[in-house]
């Protein structure tokens, strides 16, 4: 893994809010590569940053100092255009609300983003019906927003974050609309995602869900306190656990 | 207490012998809590003692099996029907720990706090890891379905617990935050008696070391209003 490139780095970054009296220090310094392949969890309290780090890292937001690499790009010192394109092929966004768009289809609102990059109305749609495939969802493909559950909504704006050629996911409290199992069955299919090659990055409060990622990074004021990571699983309990 | 009634649990499928009835308990349960042939066999004989297993015969192998016998049944049944106690909770060392942190010379409550939310993570993603192989194991079934769910309980057992015990953290620390602020705010005349207050929040908080009541978001202000959300049930 550490052979590859990141997906995603972020260097010492800085946001400052207002100025003066009233400045706010959201995010103080933070390094952090996502590599092919990881999911990593940001977790901290409420005004730690961590939803700050995630709009940054998406080029919605942009830090006061501080660089942030996706792919090859440093999108801090981009043109807008080379940022805009940058959105549509390489960074997908999950969003607590799903914001998928209720006049489209799945399979439409997943070739979206395509059709936006140039992609033709046909081959987009190819390529929306294989996504949805690939995640198990193909027999949701026609079904409009209101006629899905909310677990099914999120799975399709995870498709929709990963169509194409995109690698990287950011994805903001997905499992904050969803009951607790539905939560569960959105995290491991971004899991799956990530197993396949995507890189994560996952805002959440909920230490149950952030366990289902590689590394869990530890934000307080702005700042990377602490990380874990998992073992291997061979590690794991006992020698009987690798036969279950 | 619990070993004796899961291998009454397992020879009431029929009649069973010693090394066989420790690999059964441990496939039900992912080795979780390992048993050695020996426990196995004190249990046994002090089953047979309370007449509630008896000898009965050889395998072909010449192993000597063992039987439930009604008595045994009816404790079997008794121990499903009555819920496990809960009322006397045992010895916890992280509350114990973190009740002794207060006010305690040289200690960072935070640090202690942080240190343990670390491994507790690390441990629910180790146990979230298993529990994705033990759910394809499940949906992919087989010869071992069964073993395959009951792992797969005692997993989400782990996993829920160690949850409970990565909300009260949070919980805790934010406690002791607002705790600490409220002391500033009222001024230094009360700031001596602030630690004796956050002791006092401190213990009790560790009263409730089952965690399951602390399973409400410390950070509640993060919790934006969403749309109701939808039913899921039909997402499979």
């Amino acid at each position: 893994m550490s052979a590859q490139q990141p997906v995603l780095q972020l260097q010492n970054l800085t946001r400052v809010h207002g100025a003066g009296a009233t400045e706010v220090h959201a995010l103080r310094g933070i390094d952090l590569a996502v590599y092919p392949g990881e999911l990593v969890a940001v977790m901290g309290p409420s005004g730690s940053g961590k939803s700050t780090l995630l709009t940054i890292a998406g080029g919605l937001d942009a830090p006061t100092s501080g660089r942030v690499i996706v792919e090859d790009t440093d999108i801090t010192t981009a043109s807008v255009k080379e940022l805009a394109a940058l959105r549509r092929r390489s960074i997908g966004y999950v969003f607590q609300d799903y914001n998928l768009i209720p006049a489209l289809t799945a399979a439409e609102n997943v070739a979206l983003p395509r059709e936006l990059d140039g992609t033709s109305s046909r081959k987009a749609r190819v390529e929306a019906l294989k996504a949805l495939e690939e995640m198990g969802l193909g027999h949701l493909a026609d079904r409009f927003p209101d006629e899905m559950s909310g677990g099914q909504q999120q799975r399709v704006a995870i498709a929709r974050a990963l169509v194409g050629e995109r690698r990287l996911v950011l994805a903001d409290e997905p499992t904050g609309a969803l009951d607790s199992e539905t939560g569960e069955s959105v995290l491991a299919l971004l899991r799956s995602r990530c197993d396949a090659g995507a890189a994560g990055v996952l805002v959440t409060h909920e230490p149950r869900f952030a366990a289902w990622a590689d590394r869990v990074v530890f934000l307080r004021d702005g700042a990377i306190v602490d990380q874990t990571v998992r073992s291997e699983a061979d590690s794991l309990l006992s020698g009987q656990v690798a036969e279950a | 207490m619990s070993i004796r009634h899961g291998l009454l649990a397992l020879l009431e499928r029929g009649p069973r012998y010693g090394s066989q009835l420790r690999t059964e308990f441990e496939s039900r349960t992912g080795s979780t809590w390992p048993l050695n042939v020996g426990q196995v066999y004190t249990t046994l004989s002090r089953l047979e003692r309370d007449g509630m297993v008896a000898q009965g015969g050889e395998d072909a192998a010449g192993h000597a099996l063992y039987a439930i016998t009604d008595s045994g049944r009816a404790e079997l049944r008794t121990w499903f029907e009555k819920p496990v106690d809960r009322t006397s909770p045992a010895r916890d060392e992280l509350a114990i720990k973190l009740a002794m942190a207060v006010g305690a010379p040289n200690v960072d409550i935070r640090d202690v706090i942080q240190s343990q939310r670390r491994h507790t993570v690390k441990a629910m993603q180790d146990y979230t890891r298993l529990k994705a192989q033990a759910l394809i194991a499940v949906e992919t079934g087989g010869a071992r379905e069964r073993d395959d769910v009951a792992w797969l309980l005692v997993l989400e057992q782990l996993i829920f617990q160690t949850e409970a015990e990565a909300r009260w953290l949070d919980h805790c620390e934010s406690r002791l935050i607002r705790l600490s602020a409220t002391a500033a705010e009222t001024g230094s005349a009360t700031a001596t008696t602030a630690g004796g207050a956050t002791g006092g929040a401190v213990g009790a908080a560790s009263g409730g070391t089952a965690g399951a009541s602390t399973a409400t978001a410390p950070n509640g202000v993060d919790a934006t209003p969403t749309e109701a959300a939808s039913p899921a049930g039909g997402a499979r």
